[in-house]
C-alpha cells in the first residue's frame, strides 16, 4: 500500500518575488541601499582606517591598498570617510524624510477628509511654500534655528530637511484622500456615529499608505541631496563628522589639480545613492500604484 | 486681454503679502538674532549694555508688531530695509547681484531647451529601443547628481583636458562677451543639465501622448512626410506641457544656483542668500525671498501668457 503523498501546495510569489520580477531596475536599487544600510550599520569592521584620524605623513596620497580612495589633505583616508559618510547621509536621509512625509500625509489625509474652508487655507499655506525650491525654504528654517546636537545628531538639520518636505506630501496625499473620502466605506463609517479621529485614522490614513511609502522613499533621495547641499555650504553638519557633502566642501576645491580624489569619491557616493532611492522609489510606484506611472 | 493681465497682477498682491507674513514669522518665531553673533564673531565680549544698545539701534527691541508694520509699510514703497550685516539698502545689494545669476538662469534655460528637445523627441519616437533607454540613463543621471558637484567635476575635465579652469573673476557681459561667456558658460552646464532632464521626460511623455491623437493619424494618411508630421504637428502640440515645466524649473534654478555659485566664485543672489542665512541677517533674508517669489509668480504669468500664443483655442478672461 503506498501512501499518497499530497503534492504541495504551490508557494505563492511573495510579495518580494513579485516586485524583483516586474522591476529588476528597482530591484537592482534596492541591492545598493541595503548595501548602504550594511556599510552604515557595520562601518567600523570595514573601513580600513579610522575616518578622523589624521596622518600627517599620507597627506594627499593617491588611491592605493591601504588607502582605496586615497587620503585628503590632514591625512584622512577618504574610503573610511566615505563609508562612515553613508551612516550620516542614511540618517539624516531618512528621519527628515520620515519627520516630513508623516507631517504632511496627516496634513494632506485631514484636509482631504474635512474639505471646507479648512482646506482652502490649507492648500493656499501650502501653495505658497510650493513656490520655492526646497533648499532656500530650507535655507530659511537654518536661519530660523540654529544648530542643537541630539545623540549625534543635528536634530535642527533634521527639522530644516524636513519641513520643505511636508507641503508636498501634503498635496499629493490630499488629493488622494479626496478620492478615498468618496469612497462607500468611510461613509458607512461616518453612518455607524464613528468620530472623525476614528475614521482619519482607521479609514483614511490605511488608504493612503500607498501614495505615503512612494513619497517617503522618493524623498529621502531629495533629503541626502538636500543634507550634502547644506553641508557643503557650511549650513549643515560640521567638522569633524564624516558627511559626503561636507568631504567636497572648503579647501577640497584647492585639490583639484594634486588630490582630484578628493572631489571624485564623496561626490559620486551622493550621486549613486540618490540615483538609487530614486529608481527605487519609481519602481514602487510602477509597483504599488500604476495609476502614477509616468 | 488687458483685463485679464490686470487681474492677474491684482492676484499677485495677495500671494506676495502671504510671502511676506510668512517668512517675517518664520524668522521671528525662535528667539535669537544676529547681534550676538555679529559682536562675537570678531572674538569681542560683548556687556549686556552694548548688545542691547546695538539691538537697539536695529530696532529690533521693538515690538513684533511694529516691526511687522515696518516690514510692510517697507514693501508697499518697494524698500526692503537695510541689511542687518552691511548696513547697505538690501535693494541695493540685491540688484547688484542679481543681473549675474539672471544671466546664468537664462543661459542654463537655453541649454537645457536645446538639450532636451531633441532627446525628448527621440527617445519618443524610439520609444523602448536602446536609444530611449540611453536618453533614460543621460535624464535619470540629471535627477541623481547634485548640480554643484557636476560643476566641480567640469572644473576637474577642464583643467585635465587643456590645463585650463574658467576665470573666477566676474567681468559683466556689455564689457567683454568673450570672457563672460568663458565663465558663466560652465555654471549654467552645471545647473541646466537636471532642468534639461525634467524637461526631456516631460517631452518625452507628452510626444508619446500626442501622436496617439487623430490628426497625428489624419496628417498621416494624408501623405504628409513623417518630418513634417513631427516638426508641425506633434511637436508643436506637446509643447504646451513643456512650456509649464520650462517656467517651473526656470524659477526653481535659483535652488541650484544657490549651491551652485559657490563652486564657480560667482558673486550672485544665491550666494548673497547663503551669506545673509550663516550671517541671521534677517532683513536680507526676507529680502532675498521675496524677490524669489516675485520670480516665480512673473514666470507663472509669463508661462499662461505663452499658453494663448501656442495654443489660440485658449482664451483669457472670457465665461
Amino acid at each position: 500500500m503506498t501512501l499518497a503523498v499530497p503534492a504541495p501546495a504551490r508557494a505563492r510569489p511573495s510579495a518580494l518575488r513579485s516586485f524583483i520580477a516586474a522591476q529588476p531596475l528597482g530591484a537592482v536599487s534596492l541591492l545598493f541601499i541595503l548595501a548602504m544600510v550594511f556599510a552604515s550599520l557595520f562601518a567600523i569592521w570595514i573601513v580600513p582606517h579610522d575616518p578622523l584620524k589624521l596622518d600627517f605623513a599620507e597627506i594627499l596620497a593617491p588611491p592605493s591598498w591601504s588607502y582605496p580612495f586615497g587620503t585628503d589633505n590632514l591625512g584622512r583616508c577618504v574610503f573610511s570617510r566615505v563609508i562612515f559618510g553613508a551612516r550620516t547621509a542614511l540618517v539624516i536621509g531618512i528621519l527628515a524624510s520620515l519627520v516630513g512625509s508623516t507631517i504632511g500625509g496627516l496634513i494632506g489625509v485631514v484636509q482631504g477628509y474635512f474639505g471646507g474652508r479648512l482646506d482652502f487655507y490649507v492648500s493656499r499655506f501650502v501653495d505658497i511654500l510650493l513656490s520655492f525650491p526646497i533648499i532656500v525654504l530650507a535655507l530659511v528654517v537654518v536661519a530660523m534655528l540654529g544648530k542643537k546636537i541630539v545623540l549625534g545628531v543635528d536634530m535642527n538639520l533634521v527639522v530644516a530637511i524636513a519641513i520643505p518636505i511636508i507641503p508636498k506630501v501634503a498635496r499629493v496625499v490630499r488629493s488622494a484622500a479626496l478620492s478615498v473620502r468618496e469612497m462607500p466605506y468611510v461613509d458607512a463609517a461616518r453612518a455607524s456615529g464613528f468620530s472623525h479621529q476614528r475614521i482619519v485614522l482607521r479609514h483614511m490614513v490605511p488608504n493612503v499608505f500607498a501614495p505615503f511609502i512612494i513619497m517617503f522613499t522618493a524623498f529621502v533621495a531629495q533629503a541626502i541631496l538636500l543634507e550634502a547641499s547644506l553641508s557643503f555650504l557650511g549650513l549643515g553638519v560640521t567638522e569633524p563628522t564624516p558627511a559626503w557633502g561636507l568631504m567636497l566642501a572648503g579647501n577640497a576645491a584647492d585639490f583639484y589639480r594634486e588630490a582630484p580624489w578628493m572631489i571624485i569619491f564623496p561626490g559620486l557616493a551622493i550621486s549613486l545613492s540618490v540615483f538609487a532611492f530614486n529608481l527605487f522609489g519609481d519602481a514602487l510606484r510602477d509597483h504599488l500604484d500604476p495609476r502614477f506611472k509616468g | 486681454m488687458g483685463a485679464y493681465l490686470a487681474k492677474r497682477i491684482l492676484t499677485m498682491i495677495p500671494t506676495l503679502l502671504g510671502v511676506a507674513v510668512l517668512i517675517f514669522l518664520m524668522l521671528r518665531v525662535v528667539p535669537g538674532d544676529i547681534v550676538e553673533l555679529k559682536m562675537r564673531g570678531d572674538g569681542g565680549a560683548p556687556t549686556i549694555q552694548q548688545i542691547e544698545a546695538e539691538r537697539a539701534r536695529l530696532g529690533l527691541d521693538r515690538p513684533l508688531i511694529a516691526q511687522f508694520g515696518s516690514w510692510m509699510t517697507g514693501l508697499a514703497t518697494l524698500d526692503l530695509g537695510t541689511s542687518m550685516w552691511t548696513e547697505k539698502p538690501v535693494t541695493e545689494e540685491i540688484a547688484g547681484r542679481i543681473g549675474l545669476t539672471l544671466q546664468v538662469a537664462i543661459m542654463a534655460t537655453i541649454i537645457a531647451i536645446l538639450l532636451a528637445l531633441p532627446l525628448g523627441t527621440l527617445s519618443a519616437l524610439y520609444k523602448d529601443t536602446w536609444v530611449d533607454q540611453a536618453i533614460r540613463i543621460f535624464t535619470i543621471g540629471g535627477l541623481a547628481i547634485p548640480s554643484f558637484w557636476l560643476g566641480m567635476i567640469i572644473i576637474l575635465g577642464l583643467l585635465y583636458a587643456f590645463n585650463w579652469i574658467p576665470p573666477m573673476q566676474y567681468v559683466p557681459i556689455w564689457k567683454d562677451p568673450l570672457a563672460n561667456l568663458a565663465q558663466l558658460i560652465w555654471p549654467a552646464l552645471a545647473v541646466g543639465y537636471r532642468f534639461s532632464a525634467v524637461l526631456a521626460r516631460m517631452v518625452r511623455s507628452s510626444i508619446i501622448e500626442v501622436m496617439r491623437e487623430d490628426y497625428i493619424r489624419t496628417a498621416r494618411a494624408k501623405g504628409v512626410h513623417e518630418r513634417l508630421v513631427i516638426a508641425r504637428h506633434a511637436l508643436r502640440n506637446a509643447m504646451l506641457p513643456a512650456v509649464t515645466v520650462i517656467g517651473l524649473e526656470f524659477a526653481f534654478l535659483i535652488g541650484g544656483l544657490v549651491v551652485t555659485e559657490q563652486v564657480f566664485n560667482l558673486n550672485g543672489l544665491g550666494r548673497l542668500f547663503v551669506q545673509a542665512v550663516s550671517r541671521s541677517d534677517f532683513t536680507m533674508v526676507q529680502g532675498i525671498v521675496m524677490v524669489i517669489a516675485l520670480v516665480f509668480i512673473v514666470t507663472n504669468l509669463l508661462v499662461d501668457l505663452a499658453y494663448g500664443w501656442l495654443d489660440p483655442r485658449i482664451r483669457y478672461g472670457g465665461k
